[in-house]
Order: structure tokens, then sequence, then C-alpha cells
């Protein structure tokens, strides 16, 4: 048994009794076991001192996805995340503030003549609405967003008489979809949804993933169609891996998103609105040749790749273009682009050495090693042996744990 | 008021199976659930779901190792139901997109469970609760418009005509507060078991019996109440369940000394045999001495080949090394009997249908009985599929031939009350958190895996004083808004209302079948004991009868494994 101080983000919406109005910040101690979780000690805190403290909760063991909370500031299932770890996450994070002077942001009284016990903080979802304390309006946000990739099985033809006869791999490659509790976890992380509310979303994509990875499912293309022509659709995620870091189960959304892309563009050659599967292929290409990014060629290559795209541009390349310039202009005045004399083209500096040679090398190595298997069977170390098809994987390359999720960063 | 022909209580596998099954007989249906229906406990179920599926295997042999199983206390019309239809259920979830394991040749394949003598359970990893619960929720998001669901609603009571037909129930939407009248032709219970009752439990925290009080409450008889079940194989201290996927992938259960303690108890099915007989091993080892000194015995799954574990029991592996510190493929887990599993419930016949006209139950909340004294594992699911399906069938053509009746206002008024009462309460009595830890413990104490006449009765008489202190417990919360304080107060009734049911009838049957087992009584007795006993309400309390098994073509035999 240690004790430990829950700072919890409060919001009362029926105020009373002097509380306070709107959104506060109170703490809690609680006494319990290391190895028991956040939610352990909330409901610690809930039943034994203040029976107004909201929080969604049901199976205690990373099931049911209603705990979903902040830790920390990292999305994550309060009944996953123990206790004891949380608090040496939250003493780091005290330690790395004072270091940098900015006082005892997040702990408590400095003036303890010992050290202070740091509080663990925890705070409800994020790109939701609070409805009152750790509860979070999901309805609004999460489960319309569910809605909208139509999330059921769109099988073709007659009905089998018995069982679809599919690949065994098949099943359990879509079975990390599967796996996804609808927790909103990853909705939570995401930085594109912050930026834009309208983002279809990492948990929804995932599930889009489940059907489009499906076999049995006959709309493959029409939903990736729809999906891509989407603004708020796959070209949207920015590839941070928040959602990854987030999801508590392995489901790895943004993997899915990057799955649902590949399909989208280089097995059925979908052109999406957002011109993100040739920007895609423009900065792989980009990097191959020069290294860094040279930004004098990425967009021209984006929107006209090649000489003959340079030559002939197309009407949507020429009104892509045009429509980029502000953006640009943008991009160059805030620091986020080279300045205009670095963006001539054959400016750009090439790497040292036969560090050129070396990501060759890598692409060379990717290359030979990629596969679209699932995460669920993968090769240890990086080293995927894995193949898609059901080709045998041998017991050795089974990764001892293809989620892992990181430790609270 | 909201009106519907059908209203289906609780949403997990049984209701959505229900509500699914009733719109499509062409009904309106109505689908409340006090969580968002992905929260439900069905989630839980690992292991898989069993069908006599294969050519190989047959219905009958099913239905004898679930009457087996059950310790003959088991309604053989009922399981002969349960197993002809499974195949079929199995296949229309495979249908509408659930993504079973497949074998080399991209047929459905099976592992072993306990109990059984073939291979049947079919599953998804070791999520498959979670995967067909999942894949029903995306056919109520198919059929959007012919189901209302009411995500979030809570029901604090069942509602009858002035003729004694229940005809809605009363309902706290708990976003605000605000009590509502559900009208309804017909009205399904599948609101789950009540493992909460006990602590630790592998249930989760909303498996409080609502349903089944509610149920008793307005007259429905219950049925098999004593016959709780304690799963072999959980995690101390919280009471995680590790999936008897684990021992029917290959498992070993062995005691401190490292024997493969089963040997003793079950020499032919070692640790598949049923789950009331491994747990009564397991508990005799530990009570004799010969368990490790955290009262546990092993589970050791090293056993199993590596790339087997990850593929099959991944869930296993997370719960081993978030929960327990364990990497399960690398060394034993330390795991003793839980509760696990409510086999009695709403009495029901094979339509779901109770003694209270228009009120039927599916799934945990109801007994059927297809489990007796003793479920077989991956029969929940089936059971869920199975009768939620029947009940949504039955009650949509029941509705078809009849009007809306008046629930009586009254409800509506003294469920209001008792809210406002509960919320009104002094700070002078105990906190419902104290009572329902006290009411746990107690139970797992007296009425878990051994059972006898002084602990049971020690147990009923806690419960009672326990009931006469929430009368008074009070509660923080005065709000409106998500006020959890306030349910967890109708949940502690709730819960100590089948608490009471369940020491009674584990009192009055005086042998040993199933998961009852009375150390002063420790024989089977088939002569005065092969029935069933029933609970249902006379004033104000309980009042206890009993009702026949029927037996189709399986008489009772010797239970050896």
């Amino acid at each position: 048994m240690a004790e430990y101080t829950l700072k919890v983000r409060r919001y009362q919406p029926e105020p009373d009794d002097g509380k306070a109005d709107g959104a506060y910040w109170e703490s809690f101690d609680v006494e319990l076991d290391e190895t028991l979780s956040i939610l352990d000690g909330i409901l610690q805190a809930k039943n034994d001192q203040d029976g107004t403290l909201a929080v969604r909760c049901s199976c205690r063991a990373a099931i049911c996805g209603s705990c979903g909370v902040k830790v920390n500031g990292q999305s994550t299932l309060a009944c996953k995340t123990k206790i004891g770890e949380a608090a040496d996450e939250a003493a780091r994070i005290a330690e790395a503030s004072e270091t940098n002077g900015d006082g005892a942001a997040g702990t408590r009284g400095s003036e303890a003549e010992d050290v202070a016990r740091p509080e663990i903080v925890v705070e409800p979802m994020g790109n939701m609405p609070v409805i009152k304390d750790l509860v979070t309006d999901m309805e609004s946000t999460h489960w319309e967003k569910y809605r909208r990739v139509s999330p059921w099985l769109m099988p073709t033809g007659p009905e089998p008489e018995r069982e679809h006869i599919v690949e065994p791999e098949a099943m359990v490659d879509v079975t990390q979809s599967v796996a996804c509790i609808q927790c909103g976890a990853c909705v939570s992380a995401c930085l594109s949804m912050e930026a834009d509310p309208d983002f279809v979303g990492p948990a929804a994509l995932a599930k889009a993933y489940r059907f489009i990875g499906d076999p049995r499912d006959g709309q493959q293309e029409e939903r990736l169609y729809d999906l891509a022509n989407d603004p708020h659709g796959i070209y949207d995620c920015t590839h941070c891996f928040s959602c990854i870091d987030a999801c508590p189960k392995g489901v790895a959304p943004m993997n899915q998103i990057m799955r649902l892309r590949r399909i989208a563009g280089d097995v059925h050659g979908i052109e999406d609105v957002n011109n993100g599967h040739n920007h895609e292929l423009a900065f792989v290409k980009n990097i191959e040749d020069k290294g860094t990014l040279d930004e004098s060629l990425l967009l021209q290559e984006s929107f006209a790749p090649g000489i003959k795209g340079k030559l002939m541009p197309t009407k949507r390349a020429i009104k892509g273009l045009l429509e980029s310039i502000p953006t640009a202009i943008r991009g160059i005045r805030t620091g986020k682009m080279r300045s205009l004399p670095k963006l001539i083209p054959g400016v750009h500096k090439k790497l040292p050495g036969d560090a050129q040679d070396q990501v060759k090398r890598i692409y060379e190595h990717a290359e030979e090693h990629s596969t679209e298997l699932n995460l669920y069977i993968i090769g240890e170390g990086g080293e995927e042996e894995g193949a898609p098809g059901g080709e045998d994987v041998p017991a050795a390359e089974i990764a001892p744990e293809p989620d892992e999720p990181k430790e609270l960063a | 008021m909201p009106e519907h022909d059908v209203l289906v209580i609780g949403a997990g596998l049984a209701g959505q199976r229900a509500a699914l099954a009733a719109a499509e007989a062409g009904v309106t249906v109505g689908l409340i659930s006090k969580v968002h229906p992905v929260r439900s406990h069905s989630n839980a179920a690992q292991g898989g779901i069993n069908a006599a599926l294969h050519e190989d295997d047959s219905w009958e042999s099913h239905a004898f190792d679930t009457i087996k199983g059950s310790d003959y206390l088991s309604d053989q019309d009922a399981v002969e139901i349960m197993c002809r239809e499974a195949p079929k259920e199995l296949l229309h979830l495979e249908h509408i997109g659930v993504t079973f394991h497949r074998a080399e040749d991209g047929t459905l394949g099976t592992r072993a469970f306990g109990g059984a003598s073939k291979a049947r359970t079919y599953y998804v990893a070791d999520i498959t609760g979670q995967a067909i619960m999942h894949t029903l929720y995306e056919q109520l998001m198919k059929y959007d418009d012919l189901i209302d669901r009411y995500e979030e609603w809570f029901t604090t009571e069942l509602a009858l005509d002035e003729d004694g037909n229940c005809a809605g129930a009363v309902t706290r939407n708990i976003r605000d507060g605000s009590m509502e009248m559900f009208r309804a032709k017909t009205v399904i219970l599948a609101s789950g078991g009540n493992g909460q009752v006990w602590q630790p439990t592998t249930n989760a925290l909303i498996c409080t019996g609502d349903g089944i009080a509610q149920a008793y409450r307005a007259g429905a008889k219950l049925m098999d109440m004593e016959m709780i079940q304690y799963h072999p194989t959980t995690l101390a201290g919280k009471g995680f369940l590790i999936t008897e996927g684990a021992r029917g992938e290959g498992a070993h259960l062995l005691n401190a000394k490292g024997e493969r303690f089963m040997e003793r108890y079950a020499p032919n099915k070692m640790e598949l045999a049923s789950r009331d007989v491994v747990s009564r091993a397991e508990q005799t080892e530990i009570n004799e001495g010969r368990g490790f000194p955290d009262g546990t015995v092993a589970l050791d799954i090293t056993v199993v080949p590596r790339k087997r574990i990850h593929e099959a029991l991944r869930e296993i592996v997370l719960v081993g090394r978030d929960f327990a510190g364990v990497d399960i493929t690398r060394e034993p887990i330390h795991i003793k009997p839980g509760n696990h599993y409510t086999m009695g419930g709403v009495k029901t016949d094979i339509w779901g249908r109770t003694n209270v006209p228009g009120l039927y139950a599916a799934g945990e909340v109801a007994c059927v009985s297809v489990h007796g004294g003793n479920r077989l594992g991956a029969n929940s699911l089936l059971d869920t599929l199975i009768f939620g399906r029947r009940s949504g069938e039955h009650a949509a053509e029941r509705a078809k031939g009849s009007k809306l009746t008046n629930p009586s206002r009254a409800v509506l008024h003294d469920e209001e009350a008792r809210v406002e009462a509960i919320v009104g309460r002094e700070h002078d009595g105990r906190r419902v958190s104290e009572i329902k830890a006290e009411l746990g413990e107690t139970m797992d104490k007296h009425v878990a895996v051994f059972r006898d006449e002084e602990g049971i009765g020690t147990a009923l008489e806690a419960v009672r004083r326990l009931k006469q202190e929430a009368r008074s417990a009070y509660i923080d919360d005065r709000g409106t808004i998500f006020n959890q304080d306030v349910l967890g107060a109708l949940e502690l009734q709730n819960m100590l209302d089948c608490a009471e049911c369940t020491c009674l009838a584990a009192l009055e049957r005086k042998e040993s079948r199933g998961a009852q087992y009375r150390t002063d009584f420790p024989e089977r007795n088939d002569t005065d004991w092969l029935k069933h006993i029933d609970v249902s309400v006379n004033g104000d309390g309980p009042e206890l009868s009993e009702s026949p098994v029927t037996i189709t073509q399986w008489q009772p035999q010797e239970r050896t494994y």
C-alpha cells in the first residue's frame, strides 16, 4: 500500500454547496497498492470521499472501453494505467518542469520540507465536450464518426449455405481492428482532429479498415472512394503516431489509415480530393533522390510528376498548383517552408559522403521486407518474415508484444 | 411517454439479438441500456461459442455434454433447442461479419473447451464475446431506423397494467436525470447477471442483478438462484478472468508442489473437466495446504507453443502482463476460483416467457434452464443468442396481436419518490459503497465453492441486516446530470434482493449438485432434490416453491470426468 494524490480536472454542471462554478481542479489522497490502477484510485475517492465524482467504468479490465481519460496528459484507459507507474511519471514531469524553471506546476506544496508527493493529473478525454468531471459526450463526436463509415459488413452475392471460405490470415488480419473497444483514447489524442474537428478520425477509420480489409465485404472500392474523396477522410491524417501511443488494445489506428491509403491509391488508383496519394509518392521519391526534403520540387512533383507531367500538365495539376500558392506563401511567411532563394530548384544541398547511398539502401531494405500482414503477427525486431497470404510464420518470429503500448511518455 | 411494440431492457448480446429479431419481425422496438451497448458485459466472454457444426459432431452430443455438465438440473427440452439451433446461429454470425478463426482450408476452426466431448468451440482469438457484440452493434447501425436506442438510460422498475400484464418500465435518463414511463406491448429483460453481489468477481461493475430483482419485485418467479458458478481460473485480488481457452489450448494446473493435481480429481478430462469440478479441486488443494501462500494454485500456459499463445490467447497475454505482472509465455500465473456466472435467474419457458404475462427474459438474467447446476464454458454466448432471438421473435408476435395498455401511473410516481428520497437522505447512515463491500465479502466467504448451513445462515442474516441499513444509506450527489451515486443506491437494493434469494435457495437445497456443494450434505440426492427451487415475492418477503426438472432422453447418471 502506498499513498497517492490524484489531481482531477472536475466539471460539475450543477454546482451546489458552495462548489466552484464551471471547471476546476481538485486533489484526492488515496491509499492503495502500486499495482492497482488509476481507476481503482478514482473509485476509492468516489466511494469513500466524494460520490459526485463522475467517471464511466465497468469491466476494470480494459475490455469494455468505458474509462477513457487522460493521465498526466496521455490519453489512455484509467483501468489499464497502474497508479504506481503514473506516480513515477508525474514525478518525472515535475522534476523536468522544475529543472526548466517553470516552478512547481502540477506538484504540491513545494514548501514541504521533504520531497512533495507528485500529483497524478487526471483529465477527461480531449476532442470531446465534457458532460461532467471525467464523463465526456462521445455520442456527438466519436459515435457520429463511427456511423459515418457505414460500419457493417456488406457482402455481395448470395449468402453461402455454410460459412464464407476465407484465408485464415485474412481473419487474423482484420481482427486487429476488431480488437478495437471504441474507448475513444485515440480520438482524444488525435492532433489532426484538434485542427480539424470534422476529421473522420483514427477510431472510425480503423473501423473502416475492418470492412475494407475483410475479403467478405463487397464494397471495398466504394468505401475507399468515399473516404479518399472526403476532405476530412483518410488523407487528413498527419502521421503523428499519437493514436498508436494512446490505443490500449494495439489496434494501431494510424497503421490502418496508411493501409487504407495504399489500397486506395496503389490497388484502386483512386485520385483523392486532397491529392494525398500523389503527394505521398512525390514525398517518398523526393527523399529517395535527395536524402532530405527538397521543397522546391515537392509541390510540382505532387501535382505534375516527372518530365511528362511538366511538359503536359493536366488541368487538375494546374488547378492544384495554383490553389497551393497561398498555402506555400503562408508557409514561407511563417517559416514553415524555406525562404524563397532556397526554393530555387537545384539549390538544395546534397547529403555528404555516401549518405545518399545509405538512404538508397534503407529504401531497398524496406521494399524487400514490406508486407501487408497486419501487426497481430509480425516479425521480431523489425525483421519481418511474415508474408501476405498466410505463409508460415516461424514461432520464433512472433513478436512477444505486437502492440506494446508505449509507457506513459 | 415513449411507446414501442417491444421494449428490450439491456443491450448486451441477448438484448441486441432480441431487438434485431423483433425488428426483423416487423414491430417497433425500443432498446434501453444503462451503459452504451458495447460496454455491456458480454464483452468479457473470451473463449468462444459452442455449436455442433462439424459433420463429425452432433447436437445430441452437445446436449448430453451440457446436461451432464449441469449435473442434470437443466431442462432438457430447452437444452435440445439450444443445441439444435446452435449451428444455424453460428453461421448467421459468420454471415453478418464475425471474424471467426479459420482452419487451414478456410473453413471455421474450433478449439477444445471444458466438459465437451468434441472440440466444438468457435472463437475469435480470445475476444469472442467482444467480436460478436460489436458485430451485432454494427447491425443495429444498419437497422438504425427500425430500432430506437436509449443509451445510458437506467431502468428503475417494471410497470404492470391493471390486469397484471407487463406494460412498460420506468427509466431514468442518466444524462439529465429525467424519469420516463416507457409503454410497451411486451418487455424483454436482457440485463445480465448479478456477479457484483460477490467480491471479488470476474463480473463488471454493472452486473448488479437489476433485471433479476425487478422481475422478482414484479411477481416473476426466480429459479436455481443457489447455482452460482465459480470459474477455476481467476486472478487473486481483483478477480480478473483467465479464459478456459487457455486450458483448451493445453495449459496445466499445478499446485505448489508442482503436481498436476487434476489427475486425482478428473483422471480422464484433467483440466478440462467441468468448471464446478475443477474449482472444487483447486479449492481443496488450497484448503489442504498444497496451494501457494497467496491462496492460489498455478496455471501453466508455457506448455502451449508461443506462436499459438500470441495468436489465440492474446488478451490473456495482456491481462497477465498488465494486471499480474506475469509474462504467461514464460512463467505460470497464480489463479484461484472466483465468482463468475449466475446460472439461476428469472424463470422462463423455451420462448423466454416468464410467469408475468408480457414479460420475457433472456441471457444471464434468465433461467430457462439450459445451465442447471453448472454452465459449460462457451455455452453462455450461445444461450444469449438463441434465447435472445427466440424471445425477440415471440415477443414481436405477441405484440402484433395485442394493444398498448396503460401501465400503472403509480409506479412512475413511486419511483420518482424513491429516487427523491435517496437523494434527500441525511448523512447519518452508512455509505452505499460500505454496504456493497460488506455484502460482497460476506457472500464470497459463505456462499461460494464450499457451503454449509451455518455459513449460509450467517450470510442470510447479514444480508437482511444490510437490507435494513441500505434503507438509510446515504449518497453525496444531489444533482440530476449523470448522478451515478443515486444509481449506485438503486443497484444496491437490487443486489440485496438477489442475495437474499440466493441464500434462501442455497439453504433449502440440502444436497450437493453442480455449483452447490454442501459440506454438510456432500452427495447428490436425485430422490429428493432432482428439482428446481423457485423463489417469488409474497407480500414483503420471498417465498420458496419447487418445480420439476424436464427430462427428455437423458436419465441422470453418476457424473465423472
